[in-house]
């Protein structure tokens, strides 16, 4: 346990950044936003408190993590160079360092990896239902054993807090796999009266925002019903995929049946324009995956689209406040607020609504905002400085189109990429930050006067992924998430994910479901 | 001798049947060249009312109960049944033999009953208990996807019509169906059948039109949500797809049945089924 208290130097910097982030222009926006703000809040004293004396750094060691300086591409089983792409380097977001240098695939790169996998797949499908399972529940507990080191290198690459890659992405990526591993040799039991095949072929994008979980939503079920799969990992985000090939290679899965090719966008293009492939499943924003239906229109290569989301989160007044308060804490600062069901727009019925919003910003006082290994840290870094860029122009939209802004007034890491927890009141149906998706940890509150303007506010919005209800009264929970329009509703919690339960959109948050019995369907044929 | 009172066959919209607002019209003739009907030429203008009459029917008829869509399909197919000899009619003057007229209204009338039972079962079938890994009751459930706009096969009959609605309808969408003007004479006096089945307006609007023309509009209007394409060709697929990505319309191509093999499909009504999964905590 001595290797725990260790130090790291990149905590050692943070206890010393005491001074205001020079990085990034949003605590300007703050100061003179929260002299509008309406409601007192102790902000400062608390927050000073919390920072400086309640706790010290309590920083994950990562002496026992293994990275290779280089990982080239990972086909047909085997770590091949490049032929037609290159390296890039992969950097830790909360220190700006770089980790290692990872592969690009080129166009004939991506051609070798799409090979591979439809010389596996044939022979793939073929084996055993029970044995191909195996196959999964052996990779399933590999990464049980080896989630320590997952979740280190999950939080270094991507930003997110050590708490949650360790509590929650690790947990549902080992039982992701876990559960496909069973539906293996159940598939006939899956769709009555319907005769199913494996798709072939799969191409696979995902994001950023849950490297591993969002690998982990794709292969399991894609293998599990008989295809073999060519994954793209995020640009910034490709080290646990490596891992995860160094996984499956441990396991013995059959080579060429996971194939991971790291790159951009023109390596996700090269996948999405390829005709040897019978389907592209893409995790991502609304806009990538609108041109990859049009790219895909009339080939009859299948998609699934899991995309955007600008999710309502309504607080009734009989709602139990407090945990309402944690719910909304929960629903937009998990993960950054790099979350596409992130509950992005609360919705405060408004006799209660000064009370929750007062309790929100003294919650948020208490917040630690720093070095991702933390395990104190709540909200980590920042995915990419790209990303900030962004969430830094909504908030000035927001700020520019009249809302009231408040941020805490901690001050961020000098390194690094930061973004302090923001809560905009007064906004607008109309407002930028109101209809677009930030992606980062900024959430909007609106008030309304009875469950129908709730309803009609929370669905007005060109997307649809999820939703959340805070009440006490049952009747209520039941007439409200019956009347959201939105693929996932939350009551009286927020955030939660199972391999068990369908996860996906309504209208432009994308189309076909990924988990359950209803996830299998999108990686079978019909006949 | 007494002449005939011939009838004016119009458009559907919003429980209504005007004529085209654009005025046009396409003669359809029979064999001999004898004048069947003036068939209305829908246009743009027609195809985005019928989305508005389908949008606002579309909580009502989504929002009641199943037992009452199924009773309200079956009373279709009542209706449909007590007017069988008008339909078989229609459909001989189009060119279909007597035997083959009456075999595809019966097929229709059966296809209404078939779906009418439907209606409050798929969600059993298809909904789940999701046995989630921590104390939370979780469930997932079919919903409708929306407005659907349904381009209806082109084979001349009842059938082919009501194999490509009833699986909308019954989930609890609303439609806008865009019938192909050599094949719409049955499908619009069908509309009379559905008007006097309790079928709230809007639930069901028929336009008789060309597939070229409405297409692209029914593909790119940002208010329908889902876009059925009966026999679609290859441009037509891809034209449906470039142009519904603009609001992620969920697109779908169908081969309709032989004549005698149309049967109900459930996995049918299921691709205008989206699915919510809906989350509470346990505990006290």
């Amino acid at each position: 346990m001595a290797s725990r208290s260790k130090p790291r130097s990149l905590a050692a910097k943070n206890g010393s950044a005491a001074t205001p982030t020079p990085k990034i222009t949003q605590n300007g926006v703050a100061t003179d936003g929260g002299s509008k703000e309406a409601i007192a809040v102790p902000g400062g004293a608390i927050n000073a408190f919390v920072n400086e004396t309640l706790y010290a750094p309590a920083p994950e060691s990562t002496d026992h993590v293994r990275l290779e300086a280089k990982y080239p591409l990972f086909i047909g089983g085997q770590w091949q160079e490049p032929t037609d792409g290159g390296y890039a380097k992969t950097i830790n977001p909360a220190t700006e360092a770089t980790i290692a240098e990872v592969a690009t695939a080129g166009k004939n790169d991506v051609e070798r990896a799409i090979g591979a996998a439809r010389e596996a797949q044939g022979k793939w499908a073929k084996l055993p239902a029970l044995e191909r399972g195996k196959y999964l529940f052996r990779v399933a507990r590999l990464i049980q054993e080896r989630s320590r080191e997952l979740a280190i290198i999950e939080s270094m690459n991507g930003g997110k807090p050590i708490r949650e890659a360790r509590d929650v992405d690790l947990p549902i990526v080992a039982q992701h796999f876990f559960y496909h591993a069973g539906w293996a040799d159940k598939l006939e039991y899956a769709f009555p009266g319907e005769t199913t095949a494996p798709l072939g072929v799969v191409g696979q994008i995902i994001p950023w925002n849950f490297p591993l979980m969002m690998a982990a939503w794709k292969i399991a079920p894609a293998l599990a019903c008989g295809n073999t799969v060519v994954l793209k990992p995020a640009e910034t985000t490709p080290l646990t995929a490596m891992k995860l090939a160094e996984i499956f290679q441990d396991a013995g899965v059959p080579e060429g049946v996971v194939n991971i090719i790291n790159g951009g966008g023109s390596t996700g293009a090269a996948l999405v324009n390829h005709a040897g492939l019978d389907k592209i499943a893409f995790t991502g924003s609304t806009e990538v995956g609108k041109g990859i239906m049009k790219a895909l229109a009339g080939t009859g290569r299948q998609y699934t689209l899991e995309l955007g989301g600008k999710a309502a989160h309504i607080i009734f007044e009989d709602a139990p406040l407090d945990e309402a308060v944690e719910g909304i804490v929960n629903g937009i600062f998990f993960n950054q607020g790099h979350v596409c069901c992130a509950g992005s727009r609360v919705l405060i019925q408004e006799s209660v609504a000064d009370t929750v919003v007062a309790r929100l910003k003294r919650r948020l006082d208490t917040l630690i905002v720093g070095d991702p290994l933390d395990k104190n840290t709540d909200i980590g870094a920042i995915n990419s400085r790209e990303q900030l860029g962004r969430i830094t122009t909504l908030v000035n939209a927001g700020v520019e189109e009249g809302a009231c802004i408040y941020q805490p007034s901690q001050s961020l890491p000098s390194r690094g990429f930061y973004f302090a927890p923001t809560i905009f009141t007064e906004t607008a149906q109309s407002h930028r930050i109101v209809q677009e998706e930030i992606f980062g940890p900024v959430v909007t509150i609106q008030t309304f006067r009875t469950p129908d303007e709730a309803i009609e506010k929370a669905n007005n919005t060109r997307y649809g992924l999820s939703a959340g209800v805070w009440t006490d009264k049952g009747a209520k929970i039941f007439k409200t998430t019956s009347a959201l329009r939105a693929g996932v509703v939350w009551a009286n919690t927020f955030n939660r994910f199972d391999p068990s339960a369908p996860f996906g959109g309504y209208k432009e948050s994308g189309i076909g479901r990924e988990g359950g019995v209803q996830g299998l369907r999108s990686y079978l044929r019909f006949e | 001798m007494r002449q005939p009172v011939w009838k004016t066959y119009k458009l559907y919209i919003g429980g209504k049947f005007p004529r085209t607002e654009s005025g046009r019209y396409e003669a359809v003739r029979d064999a001999d060249g004898a004048l069947v009907a003036n068939m209305s030429r829908a246009s743009r203008k027609d195809f985005r009312n019928a989305v508005v009459a389908a949008r606002s029917a579309l909580t009502g008829w989504s929002g009641g109960t199943a037992y009452l869509r199924g009773q309200i399909l079956y009373r279709a197919a009542e209706m449909l049944e007590g007017r069988a000899a008008q339909f078989v009619d229609e459909l001989q003057r189009l060119g279909l033999s007597r035997a083959e007229a009456q075999s595809d209204v019966e097929r229709a009338g059966d296809l209404l009953v078939n779906y009418a039972g439907w209606t409050d079962k798929f969600q059993a079938l298809f909904g789940s208990v999701n046995p989630v890994g921590g104390p939370h009751f979780c469930f997932s459930s079919p919903e409708p996807t929306g407005v659907v706009a349904v381009l209806t096969p082109r084979r001349i009959g009842l059938a082919p019509f009501i194999e490509a609605i009833a699986p909308v309808i019954a989930g609890g969408n609303t439609c806008v169906a865009i019938v192909p003007i050599e094949a719409s004479v049955a499908p619009i006096s069908f509309a009379e059948a559905l008007h006097t089945s309790d079928l709230p307006a809007g639930v069901v609007n028929v336009l008789s039109g060309h597939r070229s023309e409405l297409l692209p509009h029914a593909a790119s209007h940002m208010d329908v949500n889902a876009l059925a394409v009966w026999e679609a060709d290859g441009d037509e697929r891809r034209l449906a797809e470039q142009l519904g990505a603009e609001n992620l319309k969920r697109c779908f191509f169908f081969t309709p049945a032989a004549q005698d093999e149309v049967t109900g499909n459930p996995a049918l009504l299921m691709r205008f089924q989206e699915t919510k999964t809906t989350w509470h905590p346990v505990g006290t």
